[in-house]
């Protein structure tokens, strides 16, 4: 595990996001003391909590699958953290929270029930109520839906944050499902190999990825590599030196390496004439003669796979309404493809 | 059981199905049956010593059956004697001790047992062959030699090797007696019924699934809460398997009683072996045979009952 400094506000569900194998579970595992980091402090309201062991931590993780003790009924799940608190609460606060919490997550008809009884989305739900019981200050989701059939993963989701913003709880989920990550969270911080590459809202990642890892990650995005020379990125991928808008930051060096990431739906195309010459209309515009390779149709757009003279591959997602009364090109057919410089992100890494 | 014999999976499945209750029968029903006939028969001085209770014939040449009692009588007297103090019952300290040393044995196993197969369970998945194999190690020499060995560590003369180390030591002036007592029966039955313990328990503990203890860590339960609400309960089928593989055989057992007690504890098995050998009454053997049979098939019941009982659970 690298060096990861992360700072996560109050009431806030930040997401983890990275492919398996990147350590983010292992983070969520320190997190919540079940294990050690070589160095390193975690603080919670400024306190650390590098010493307090795993039972005593006021965090509290809803596990990948579930972690549910087959041999007590739900109600003895979720009661299970309640009797573990000092000084001890009444047996009737106990059952009291007990039935507030399945409430909460619409499962007192199941109290009685055993957890392999229920379906994956139930015990999902029981592992909820078990690790809100406590009112921890900070909730752990480890892949919380990844254990669901596709199918019931969208609603589920939007239900886990509905309850989650009802509670109001402070909550850190970890995920490779990156759809899940930006449904989901206010703030995404993406992984890569124990590092931190980026932090910020689900729409800064996708508009303003800094790095090439960040932007292939979340979304799809065409990536062309080059080197810079003045305000253009030289790239053997694209016919001419692509103009990119210089972001805030100081200007890149000239003669780097770099990359470009452009989103598909960044992409314009138009029909052209065989043989048409394809130059820029206005100063600041990219501009290719190319092919319509495959199109894949799914109704209000469509995604186009294009061919670009130097044989590069490039994709664009044209909304239906684009074409209006003409018909849209057919594979096969050359066609213009164009974007003004600052829907491309110029990428250093 | 049904058969199917319109296809030929069917009849393998049904010949295949049969072998169990093959094996029970021949070897259990039948000599079971034959010791009951035994035990109803009466001693007598002849080859073998005692006269069957189908021997007889009736009046007019037709096999009758008469059983001959006695031997359960005198086990009922002993019974009935446990009202009189001081009264003589053989037979009944004999059972009792027989339990006891069993339920001894079946305790220290457990307690030996359980944090032995709980840190073969948890170690690296590349080690825990070769652990297990160490475990079953004991089993490639003959149990007579290791009970012998036993009887090499505790002599109380001056060759017992234990006895050696801690005169050489000068930790003692006199050979401590070691051997030919309880301690000594229980360190030996110990010592060869633990791989039953241990390997039940193990099987059992490896399949516990960790992240139920973390999640018991994670709500705020102590290390010796973890233990007592998760670990242990889940372990509950692999503590009554491991009890009941080292609790039925102990109670029977013969040769570390005679061996490692020398004839100072007098168990359900040695009084089995005295009667059918020296005392020639094969009646009372069998009948003493009988009633222990008959006292273990209740824990069994009990077992399989429990197991019902966690299966509907589960």
């Amino acid at each position: 595990m690298c060096e990861v400094s992360l700072d996560i506000g109050e009431r806030e569900i930040f997401a983890l996001l990275g492919s398996s194998g990147c350590g983010k579970s292992t983070l969520l595992r320190m997190i919540a003391g079940l294990e050690t980091p070589s160095s390193g402090r975690i603080l919670l309201d400024g306190e650390d909590l590098a010493a307090v062991p795993a039972h005593r931590r006021p965090t509290n993780m809803m596990f990948q699958s579930y972690a549910l003790f087959p041999h007590m009924t739900v109600a003895d799940n979720v009661a299970f953290g309640l009797r573990q608190l000092r000084p001890r609460m009444a047996r009737a606060a106990i059952a009291a929270r007990v039935d507030e919490m399945l409430e909460l997550v619409q499962m007192r008809a199941f109290a009685r029930r055993r957890p392999q009884e229920l379906s994956g989305g139930q015990q999902q739900r029981v592992a909820l109520a078990r690790s809100l019981a406590r009112e921890p200050r900070l909730l752990l989701l480890d892949e919380p839906l990844a254990a669901l059939d596709k199918r019931i993963r969208q609603q589920t989701q939007f239900e886990l944050v509905g309850l989650i913003r009802r509670v109001g709880v402070t909550c850190i989920l970890v995920t490779h499902d990156q759809e899940e990550a930006m449904t989901m969270a206010d703030r995404i911080g993406i992984l890569s190999e124990g590092g931190l590459v980026q932090v910020g809202t689900p729409g800064e990642i996708y508009e303003r990825p800094n790095c090439r890892f960040s932007a292939g990650f979340i979304g799809e995005t065409n990536l062309f590599h080059g080197r810079i020379e003045g305000d253009r990125l030289a790239s053997s991928d694209f016919p001419q030196p692509i103009v990119f808008a210089a972001g805030a930051g100081a200007s890149p060096p000239s003669g780097g390496e770099a990359w470009l990431s452009l989103r598909p739906e960044c992409v314009r195309v138009h029909r052209r004439a065989a043989g048409d010459a394809c130059v820029a209309e206005h100063p600041g515009e990219n501009v290719a003669a190319a092919e319509v390779a495959e199109i894949a149709y799914l109704g209000g757009r469509s995604i186009y796979h294009l061919r670009l003279p130097g044989g590069r591959a490039m994709i664009a997602s044209v909304p239906a309404a684009h074409w209006g009364e003409t018909a849209p090109p057919a594979r096969g057919e050359p066609v213009r493809v164009s974007w003004p410089a600052p829907d491309g992100v110029l990428l250093l890494r | 059981m049904r058969a199917h014999p319109a296809s030929a999976q069917g009849h393998g499945r049904f010949w295949v199905g049969l072998l169990p209750w093959a094996w029970m029968l021949f070897f259990f029903v039948l000599p079971f049956a034959l010791i009951v006939n035994v035990s109803l028969s009466t001693p007598d001085l002849a080859v073998p010593p005692y006269v069957s209770p189908f021997a007889g014939t009736t009046a007019d040449g037709a096999p009758a059956f008469r059983p001959d009692p006695a031997s359960y009588a005198r086990l009922g007297d002993e019974l009935a004697a446990l009202a009189t103090p001081g009264a003589d019952r053989p037979y009944l300290a004999a059972y009792a001790n027989s339990v006891l040393l069993a339920a001894l044995t079946t305790l220290c196993c457990l307690l030996l047992g359980y944090p032995f197969a709980y840190r073969l369970a948890r170690a690296p998945e590349v080690m825990r062959n070769t652990l297990l194999m160490l475990v079953m190690l004991p089993f490639w020499t003959s149990f007579l030699l290791r009970v012998y060995a036993w009887m090499g560590l505790l002599d109380s003369s001056e060759t017992g090797l234990i006895n050696q180390a801690l005169l050489g030591l000068g930790v003692v002036a006199e050979p401590l007696p070691l051997l030919y007592n309880t301690g000594a029966v229980l360190v030996g039955m110990v010592y060869s019924y633990l791989p039953f313990m241990v390997l039940p328990l193990y099987a059992n503990l490896v399949k516990l699934d960790l992240r139920l203890l973390e999640a018991a860590r994670d709500l705020g339960a102590r290390p010796a809460t973890v233990f007592l609400r998760v670990t242990l309960p889940l372990s509950l089928r692999g503590i009554v398997a491991g009890s009941m593989l080292v609790f039925i055989p102990a109670v029977g057992e013969f040769v570390i009683p005679d061996l490692l007690g020398g004839g100072s504890v007098m168990t359900i098995g040695r009084s089995i072996w005295d009667d059918f050998g020296p005392n020639q009454d094969w009646p009372m053997a069998a009948a003493v045979a009988v009633v222990m049979v008959v006292m273990l098939i209740a824990p069994i019941v009990l077992l399989h009952r429990h197991g019902r009982r966690a299966g509907r659970g589960a």
